[in-house]
This record gives structure tokens, C-alpha cells and sequence, in this order.
């Protein structure tokens, strides 16, 4: 058992793209359902939405990555509007179905065969980050004592925690501005803020706009990361994760997805090495017939499934948060 | 009833006893591999004018190489097969003398008179197809009565894992995120009866139906009814039913594998020539099932005292609970029945396709839009809508390529939501 080696990993996992990516999301998911009380189940379709918009503008239309940016922010602010048109005035399980069933659509999408000459099919896109990669300025690999970056990772991990702080500053100047609270106030109790002439509706719209375009930046985040994009990278379990991830740190607490992508990542990615070498090798510390090696790479994800339940139902306020602050009452 | 029913099943099984026989006849013949340098190409001629397939004999081939160098000339025997020797493997182009032909007889496609071969260590066998175009043009009158059945067969297997979830939903308000892994595990079940066990298909599937009433009963008694009793809120609730479909789809990922499994029986079905549509005869088997399931079930809650009891729990729980109706137990009986049909739905499913760890995951959100449509809580309203369900996904096929039949439905489930959002059964509240 090398324990150096799981540690090392763990770490790049909780400090690298994973943690950044799902840190982005759920700080999206935080805007929809930590303050705003609103069920989104397709966050995974904000992010297919942004990190298609981004490289189908540059590899199917040739556009410059520049001008594909806006493009993938327009791209979610637009499904946003489309899903909450008829959706926002549901009540919050309706909107999850909703939601979930619209993110699906999209996967299916951009999987198929039929638009494979824009969206790739299976395959995805490629050979759109040239312009990204291009002004990368770290040239060699940078040791961060505990594991060592290439040089692109760098870059990702770099343009990736820099967008993670300015988003967490974004919505920490909003919450605490009379427009944030009156989307907590919907969170409590809508009816009351419809009785003070507050449109519930257009607020939440904003919401869901300003969640779904940090979302399409997290697939952003996704495309840059893989120099690739592929309809698997948006599979229901990611929004899953991504709800995971918010509860784990605390919901409507702005450092709260942070923490949570950190340790999530950091606990996933420990019990993956660990089974993993456990399961290696010609005498394995588990028996075969136990546990094999692709066995060994699930029980992390049946880890975080039991941790989902148990959170929710011990601690649904997750490490940071307050538990009257958290919707879990449908109204 | 249940005599019926046995009655239809045997004769079912007998059929298909029958069919295989009949599939068994007449298998593929391979090419023979010819040893080491000795290598040919056949060119096959046959004549399939008016559904017969003839030998044309007496036509006469030339192969060339690569490079455009003749290699060899043949004529017809009377097995309607010409053969060329080649020296070495590689490509060949053979070209047909349509002038050879014998009178009365034409190529299919008169402009394929070449046809190019890549000879890779075998033998070699290229078709020369003769006389008119009998290939059916299907046009959609065609396809639809086919498709329309299979959509009846889908959606009847929705409509059975609807119900389980509708009901949930009217006595307690749990929008079930993990109800499609009921459906899987069903299957699952039963494909263990079935391949370690060795037991038929149909006990093994009946077997497992009662075993996910039992598993009903564990999930109700040991996870959700406390859950309840905590005061633990319906949003709370759906988000651990998510964590407990994440939990079961992996352990079904960790204990069955992911690759696709068929049970040992009714796999390869020749379909059943019948005016209008072809049907396999397991389609048939599926369909009565589904349909007599369902009808019983309706019975049972349209006519028994538990029935009426669930409903009225469905429509208000507190109203009766306060008319002396023992609602924790009538939930029991719902998440027994629910899992015990999700279940059958998973079996019934695996018949119809496969058996795989997501299955159920995969067909969750149709019956979502199945129960919406309906108007989720509402018992007829589940079937209703999963029917229509099950049609517009194999009838859109018409339209909109195979792979994107889903979308089509699950538009449909955000459109309904925009124009009725309390389904078509749906009682008009306030659900926003």
C-alpha cells in the first residue's frame, strides 16, 4: 500500500480540475437551491450548454475562441430562459423533473448521430483551446510540493480557482444586497414576498439565469480542462455530484461549494486509490473474489450515494451551513 | 382469471417452442477457408425473380487485380456460382458480361456490373443480384400498426412502473428518484434465477415479483416510514431517494457487471406473420401480462375496501386519516404493490430487451412523463399517460431518427407541464 501515492493523488483531485469544476457548479446550484429555494436537476445541462456553446462556435463554425466565450454564456443565459419560462411557476418537484428531463434532452442531443457534423456524436469536439493553451504562461511544470502540474494543467488550475474566487465574490456582493435578500425571503416564503408587490417570477428567472451561466462556466471549465468535450462529461450523476458537493459544504453559504468540491473530491478520490491498490497487483490485499479492479473504481461512487442519504438526513445543513437556512420543505 | 391466464402462458410457451424449432432450419452457410496460397473468389448469380432464388448459369466474369491486370475469367455452372483462383490475397474488382446473361434475365441494378473484393486469407464471395427490386418500400401506413403495438408494449411496461410511483406520490409525497432502480433490480433478480438457479423465465420472473413485494415491505417498514416519522420534508425525502438510486445503481454495477444480459429463453423469436402487424410472440406474451396486471390492480383499488382506502389517502391524507383510516399501513400496502409492479416492469422488461445495471435508470424519466402527464398522484392517470407515452416515443419514430425518440417525450413532458400542468387526470390546483 502506497500511501504517499493515494495522498498525492487525493490531493491533485481535491486542489485540481475535478474539485474546480464541481466548486463552479455547485456555486451555481447554490445561487438555484441555496438561496433561492429553487430544485434545478440540470445543472449537468447548464454545463453541456456552456462547454458545447464554446466549442462547437470554434470547431464546427470556426469562430475565434474569443468571440466563442460570450457565445457559451449566451448559450446558458438562453436555456435558462427557455426552461424557466414554463417551469418557474411549478411547484419544486415538478420543476426538478422538469429540469432533469431538459438536461437529458440535451445530452441526447449533442450525442446524436444525426447532428454529429456539429456537436461530434459521441465522439464530442476537439482542437478548440489553441487560442487558450496559446497564451498559457507557464512554460515548464510547476511543483506544488505535494504533486507536480504540466504546464496546461497549470494553466486550467490557474484561469480555473481564479474564476471559482471571482464567482464566490460575485454572489457574496449579491446575497448580502437587497436584490440577494429578497431571493432568500422567496426561498422562505414566496407568498409573502408576493404580498409585497415583489415579482416572484422575475426573481426567480434572474436566479436561475445568474446559476445556469456559472454552470455553463463550469462546462467551460470541463472542455478547457480535457482540451475535449463529450456528451458523457454531462451525465445526470454529475448535477448528482453537484448537489453532493453543495450539501456536503453548506448550502447558501458562499464558501460552502468550495469546501464541499474539496472534500468530496479528496474523499472520492482516497477511497478510489485506496481500493484500487487494494485490489492490484498479484497478491492483492482483497481477495479477487471480493473485489476486483473495476469493482474497486465503484465503491467510491456507492460511498457517495450513502453519503447523499446520510448527510441529507443527519446533517443536511453540511459542514458550514444553518439548518433553517436549507429548502427541504416542499411548500 | 389466473386459470386464464396459465392457460394463455403455456400456450404462449408452446408457440415458441414451435418457432425455435422452425429458426433452427436453414443456418448461414460460411465461406470454407482454402488452405494456405490457393485462394478464389465465387461470384454467386442468383435470380430472384418472383421470391424465388434461382442459379443463373452460363453468365460469364473476368477478375482483375489491383493494377487493372485480368487474373482469370469464369462462367457460371449450374450452381450459379463462378470461380476464380487467385494467386494472393488483396483487392480484386470482378465485372459481370451482362451480354452473357440468358434471355429474360437482367441485373437488379443494371449499372452494377463491377463490384470490388478485398480477399483477406479466405475465400471470397461476391453477389451479383438478378431480377427485379423486390425489396419492400415500407411507407409509414406500413410501419404504423407495428409501431403502434410496439409503442402499446412500451408503455404498457412504463405504466406498470408508473403506478407504483404515483401512488407513492399521492400517500406520501415522495417524488421517488430511485424508483427506476426497482425497476432494475427486478430484472436483475430474476436473470439470477433464471442463469445460477436455473430456473424458467417465467417462475424465475414470478419468483422475483415476490421478492420485490418483500424488498416493498423492507423500504417502507426500515427506511422511508422512519424518514417519515422523523418529520423529515418531501424535499429532504426526493433528494435521499437520489442517494439511494446513486447507492443501488453502482452496487448493481458492483455485483452484475455492465454488460448487457439476456435470460436463457424467448432471446431469438422469428415475429408472427398477422394482418397488419408482426409481433414476436413474447410481445404478445408481454402485452397480455401487462394488461392483466393492470386491470386486476384497477379492480382491486376501484372495488376493495384497501383500495378505496389507498385512494382516498392519495387524495387526502389527513381527511383520512381522520375518517378512521389507518394511513401508515395503507402507505405500506403502496410501496409494497409500487416495488412489486416496478418489479414486474423490470422483468417484463428484460424480456423485451435486455437485462443492465441501468436499465430502470434509463426509463425513469419516461415514466416521469408518463406519471405527469397523467397528472402525478392520480392512479388512472399514471396508465393513461404512460400509454401515450410508450405510443408517441415509437410513433415519433416516423418522423425523428431512432436514437432521438426520447427527446420527443420528455418535450412533451415540459410542454404539458407549460399548457396543464396538473396532467390530463389531474384535478386543477395550484401547483406553482
Amino acid at each position: 500500500m502506497n500511501w504517499d501515492q493515494i495522498l498525492e493523488f487525493s490531493l491533485r483531485s481535491a486542489l485540481g480540475s475535478d474539485a474546480i469544476v464541481y466548486a463552479m457548479a455547485a456555486i451555481g446550484l447554490n445561487v438555484h437551491f441555496g438561496y433561492t429555494g429553487l430544485l434545478n436537476f440540470g445543472q449537468a445541462g447548464f454545463m453541456a450548454v456552456g462547454g458545447y456553446g464554446l466549442a462547437a462556435t470554434v470547431t464546427t463554425f470556426g469562430l475565434s475562441f474569443w468571440i466563442a466565450i460570450p457565445i457559451g454564456i449566451l448559450a446558458a443565459i438562453v436555456f435558462a430562459l427557455l426552461l424557466g419560462a414554463p417551469t418557474l411557476r411549478l411547484r419544486a418537484d415538478y420543476l426538478a423533473i422538469v429540469t432533469i428531463a431538459a438536461a437529458e434532452i440535451i445530452r441526447i442531443v449533442v450525442g446524436s448521430v444525426s447532428l454529429q457534423e456539429w456537436f461530434g456524436g459521441r465522439d464530442g469536439l476537439q482542437e478548440f483551446n489553441d487560442s487558450f493553451t496559446a497564451i498559457n504562461p507557464y512554460s515548464s511544470s510547476v511543483d506544488l510540493v505535494v504533486f507536480t502540474l504540466r504546464p496546461n494543467d497549470a494553466w486550467v488550475f490557474t484561469v480555473g480557482w481564479i474564476s471559482v474566487a471571482l464567482a464566490c465574490l460575485l454572489v457574496w456582493a449579491l446575497m448580502r444586497s437587497p436584490w440577494g435578500r429578497v431571493l432568500k425571503s422567496i426561498r422562505e416564503d414566496e407568498e409573502a414576498v408576493r404580498s409585497l408587490g415583489k415579482n416572484v417570477y422575475g426573481y426567480k428567472m434572474q436566479a436561475l439565469v445568474l446559476g445556469g451561466v456559472l454552470g455553463g462556466i463550469a462546462g467551460f471549465l470541463v472542455a478547457l480542462d480535457q482540451a475535449a468535450i463529450n456528451p458523457e462529461n454531462f451525465s445526470t450523476d454529475v448535477t448528482f455530484f453537484a448537489y453532493t458537493v453543495l450539501i456536503l459544504g453548506g448550502a447558501a453559504r458562499v464558501l460552502g461549494p468550495v469546501v464541499g468540491a474539496i472534500m468530496f473530491w479528496f474523499l472520492i478520490s482516497l477511497l478510489g486509490n485506496f481500493f484500487t491498490q487494494a485490489t492490484a497487483g498479484p497478491e492483492p490485499l482483497i481477495s479477487p473474489a471480493i473485489m476486483d479492479g473495476t469493482q474497486a473504481s465503484l465503491v467510491r461512487f456507492i460511498a457517495a450515494g450513502l453519503g447523499l442519504v446520510l448527510l441529507i438526513i443527519f446533517r443536511p445543513q453540511g459542514i458550514f451551513g444553518d439548518k433553517r437556512e436549507i429548502a427541504l420543505d416542499a411548500r | 382469471m389466473r386459470k386464464l391466464l396459465i392457460a394463455l402462458v403455456w400456450s404462449l410457451v408452446g408457440g415458441l417452442l414451435g418457432i425455435g424449432a422452425l429458426a433452427a432450419a436453414g443456418p448461414a452457410a460460411a465461406d470454407g477457408g482454402s488452405g494456405g496460397e490457393e485462394l478464389t473468389i465465387n461470384a454467386k448469380l442468383i435470380d430472384t425473380t418472383g421470391g424465388k432464388s434461382a442459379p443463373v448459369p452460363g453468365v460469364d466474369i473476368v477478375v482483375t487485380d489491383a493494377g487493372g491486370k485480368q487474373v482469370g475469367t469464369a462462367t457460371s455452372g449450374d450452381d450459379g456460382v463462378a470461380s476464380v483462383p487467385v494467386p494472393q490475397g488483396g483487392e480484386y474488382t470482378v465485372t459481370i458480361d451482362a451480354e452473357t446473361l440468358p434471355e429474360g434475365t437482367f441485373l437488379t441494378d443494371p449499372d452494377r456490373i463491377k463490384a470490388t473484393v478485398n480477399v483477406l486469407g479466405f475465400d471470397a464471395t461476391v453477389q451479383f443480384p438478378i431480377g427485379p427490386d423486390t425489396r419492400d418500400i415500407e411507407t409509414w401506413v406500413d410501419r404504423l400498426p407495428d409501431l403502434l403495438l410496439s409503442g402499446i408494449k412500451f408503455g404498457l411496461l412504463i405504466a406498470l412502473a408508473a403506478l407504483g410511483l404515483s401512488m407513492v406520490y399521492g400517500t406520501t409525497g415522495l417524488t421517488n428518484f430511485a424508483h427506476g432502480e426497482l425497476v432494475t433490480l427486478g430484472a436483475i433478480i430474476t436473470y439470477t434465477l433464471n442463469d445460477s438457479a436455473g430456473l424458467p423465465v417465467l417462475w424465475a420472473g414470478l419468483l422475483a415479483v415476490v421478492i420485490m413485494a418483500g424488498v416493498g415491505v423492507v423500504q417502507d417498514l426500515g427506511f422511508w416510514r422512519p424518514l417519515r416519522n422523523r418529520g423529515t420534508g418531501n424535499i429532504a425525502l426526493m433528494i435521499v431517494s437520489i442517494g439511494v438510486g446513486l447507492f443501488l445503481r453502482n452496487v448493481f454495477q458492483y455485483l452484475f457487471g455492465d454488460d448487457t444480459r439476456a435470460y436463457d429463453q424467448y432471446t431469438d423469436q422469428g415475429p408472427l406473420d398477422l394482418p397488419l402487424v408482426e409481433p414476436t410472440p413474447k410481445d404478445l406474451f408481454i402485452i397480455s401480462i401487462a394488461i392483466t396486471v393492470l386491470v386486476v390492480v384497477s379492480l382491486l383499488l376501484a372495488r376493495t375496501r384497501l383500495g378505496k382506502a389507498t385512494r382516498a389517502v392519495a387524495d387526502n391524507p389527513a381527511l383520512a386519516a381522520s375518517s378512521g383510516i389507518n394511513v401508515a399501513q395503507v402507505i405500506t400496502v403502496v410501496w409494497v404493490a409500487g416495488t412489486a409492479l416496478a418489479g414486474l416492469s423490470g422483468v417484463l422488461l428484460g424480456v423485451d430487451q435486455q437485462v443492465e445495471y441501468q436499465m430502470g435508470f434509463k426509463i425513469l424519466l419516461l415514466v416521469f412523463a408518463g406519471v405527469t402527464l397523467g397528472g402525478l398522484g392520480t392512479i388512472w392517470g399514471a396508465m393513461v399517460g404512460s400509454l401515450i407515452v410508450g405510443m408517441m416515443i415509437e410513433v415519433s419514430t416516423l418522423v425523428v431518427p431512432a436514437e432521438l425518440k426520447y427527446v420527443g417525450a420528455l418535450v412533451l413532458l415540459i410542454l404539458i407541464l407549460l399548457v396543464r400542468p396538473q396532467g390530463i387526470l389531474g384535478r386543477r390546483e395550484r401547483v406553482g
